[in-house]
């Protein structure tokens, strides 16, 4: 079958100009803030086992590779940027494409731009005053900057400790708020409802007057974070909300190598238990942590979200040259 | 019994929830960066009309309902029912009252009406954009006020009420639009 499409851009000429001031702002920032900017490849021999997130793969064929490599489109620039880190580059920062399977909505695009940056010495705290000064860099009049823990977040809407309920009293409170459906959800995990209820009753509320960053997540939703050992445990990562939009994730790193073969080995597990692909977990990453990587904290902050907020256009593809139906 | 993934929902899909049949009206794909992914919906409940939300975990299996709209025409009603059909295969459909409604006033024998057909049965009865009927009473005392200020109310023979300029008379046929339930014109009974 044979479609017409339409050959004009999504975007209005004046965004794909705001885009571009934006790019030139970002990288004027980091240049006066001595942070050196780096590329790393998009095709790589791994992928991320983050049960969250799929990946796009395509096989190289040619040259050094007779009968094909597999290859993955990253999602993330995370694991070369941990290897520079840890040959000794300092604070790096990069823009650039990533690509995630499945995810195409009102505020998901499968290829979007992420700004990814990496500050030795730093932890989550200090990475988030970082976040919250570049952006207010970017807007006119500079916002309120308000940390709220995910379990305050948690205790103030749902009046619920996020961190000590399990997953039938979670459910529960998703029906009795009236989250349409929510009986009828079969959810696999405590993780599962807390996002639910995350994205359906708090998420709304961020970032409505000012900027929001939550932080110190349940030790489940680490990810590539510290976990603190205290009781409950909870995970050194942070969130931040404009308008109740999440634009970036960052983490107080993980450097332990041992623990992230565990967290990867346990992705999998996952993974198979759900029925998605095995992922070949990042042999590189774990050497170069194993050879030690400086303490440090890492964020990856969502460019066309930061552009949709500071223009005020809630649509995604009239932000982007040409949206993924244009693609 | 076939299904949709919650990667085939866009507006118009039809699909049964709650053993009823239903209309998605739009369809958001909502993830957290690191988290589970979810389908918020907006569904209208074709069989009661009425517009609900519903949240789905994405990549769910969704019972399609076998819906379809078709034009048909009104034949007669028999106090229970009103009858259809179709005009090509001339085969006969009885809408009752909960699929007809409210738009059983606008019902006039040999006219042309969408009918929403969920297994073969009728749940949503549609007239026409515009009928033409003729009046059966109004006030005819105020005949010659040609001011054309508010109107009267003027009975139909289907049993509507609009309201209609002063000069419309009892026995003249006025075009009626059924989306608004307000007079157009005066018109020449077919």
């Amino acid at each position: 079958m044979t479609e017409k499409r339409d050959w004009h851009p999504s975007a209005s000429l004046e965004m794909i100009r705001a885009r571009a001031h934006l790019l030139g702002q970002i990288r004027d920032y980091f240049q006066q803030a001595g942070v050196l900017e780096v590329e790393t490849p998009v095709l790589s021999r791994c992928g991320t086992t983050d049960p969250a997130i799929e990946s796009f793969t395509t096989r190289y064929m040619g040259p050094a590779a007779p009968r094909g490599w597999d290859l993955y489109l990253q999602t993330s620039p995370e694991f070369p940027m941990k290897r520079l880190l840890a040959a000794g580059s300092g604070p790096i920062y990069q823009i650039c494409k990533v690509f995630r399977q499945g995810e195409l909505g009102h505020r998901h695009n499968p290829e979007f731009t992420l700004l990814e940056w990496y500050r030795p010495g730093y932890d989550h705290h200090t990475l988030m005053d970082e976040v919250a000064s570049l952006v207010n860099r970017l807007v006119e009049t500079p916002m309120e900057v308000e940390k709220l823990s995910y379990r305050a977040a948690f205790q103030r809407h749902l009046q619920v400790d996020p961190h000590l309920a399990d997953g039938e009293q979670l459910r529960e409170l998703a029906i009795e708020r009236k989250i349409p459906g929510a009986g009828d959800l079969h959810l696999d995990s405590r993780d599962g409802w807390l996002d639910l209820l995350l994205s359906h009753l708090i998420e709304p509320h961020l970032g409505q007057s000012g900027m929001t960053f939550l932080y110190d997540y349940p030790a489940t939703q680490a990810a590539l974070s510290i976990v603190r050992r205290e009781t409950p445990q909870v995970a050194e990562r942070f969130e931040l909300y404009l308008a109740g939009m999440e634009i970036a994730n960052g983490f107080h790193e993980l450097l332990d190598s041992d623990e992230q073969r565990r967290r990867f080995t346990e992705d999998n597990r996952l993974r198979v238990e759900r029925g998605l692909p095995e992922v070949d977990m990042d042999e590189p990453l774990l050497d170069a942590l194993a050879a030690g990587m400086p303490e440090c904290a890492g964020v990856a902050l969502g460019v066309d979200r930061l552009l949709s907020y500071l223009s005020g256009c809630r649509d995604l593809r009239a932000l982007l040259a040409f949206d993924f139906t244009r693609a | 019994m076939a299904s949709y993934s919650t990667n085939e929902f866009k507006g118009g899909l039809k699909i049964i929830l709650d053993g009823d049949p239903c209309s998605i009206i739009e369809n958001e794909f909502v993830k957290p960066g690191k988290g589970q992914a979810f389908n918020r919906v907006k569904i209208r409940n074709l069989k009661t009309g009425r517009v609900l939300e519903k949240t789905f975990k994405s990549g769910e299996s969704v019972e399609a309902a076998d819906v379809h709209e078709t034009d048909m025409q009104y034949l007669y009603a028999d106090g229970e029912f009103w009858h259809f059909m179709d005009p090509d295969s001339f085969e006969q459909v009885s809408a009752d009252a909960a699929a007809v409604g409210d738009n059983a006033k606008w019902l006039k024998e040999q006219d042309m009406c969408t009918v929403t057909l969920w297994n073969g049965a009728p749940i949503i009865v549609e007239p026409p954009k515009f009928v033409v009927l003729s009046v059966t009473d109004t006030d005819p005392g105020l005949k010659g006020d040609t001011s054309g200020s508010g109107g009267k109310p003027a009975t139909l023979e289907t049993g509507a009420v609009v309201r209609v300029p002063l000069f419309v008379q009892i026995g003249e046929a006025i075009k009626v639009d059924t989306r608004s339930a307000e007079y157009v014109s005066r018109a020449k009974e077919d």
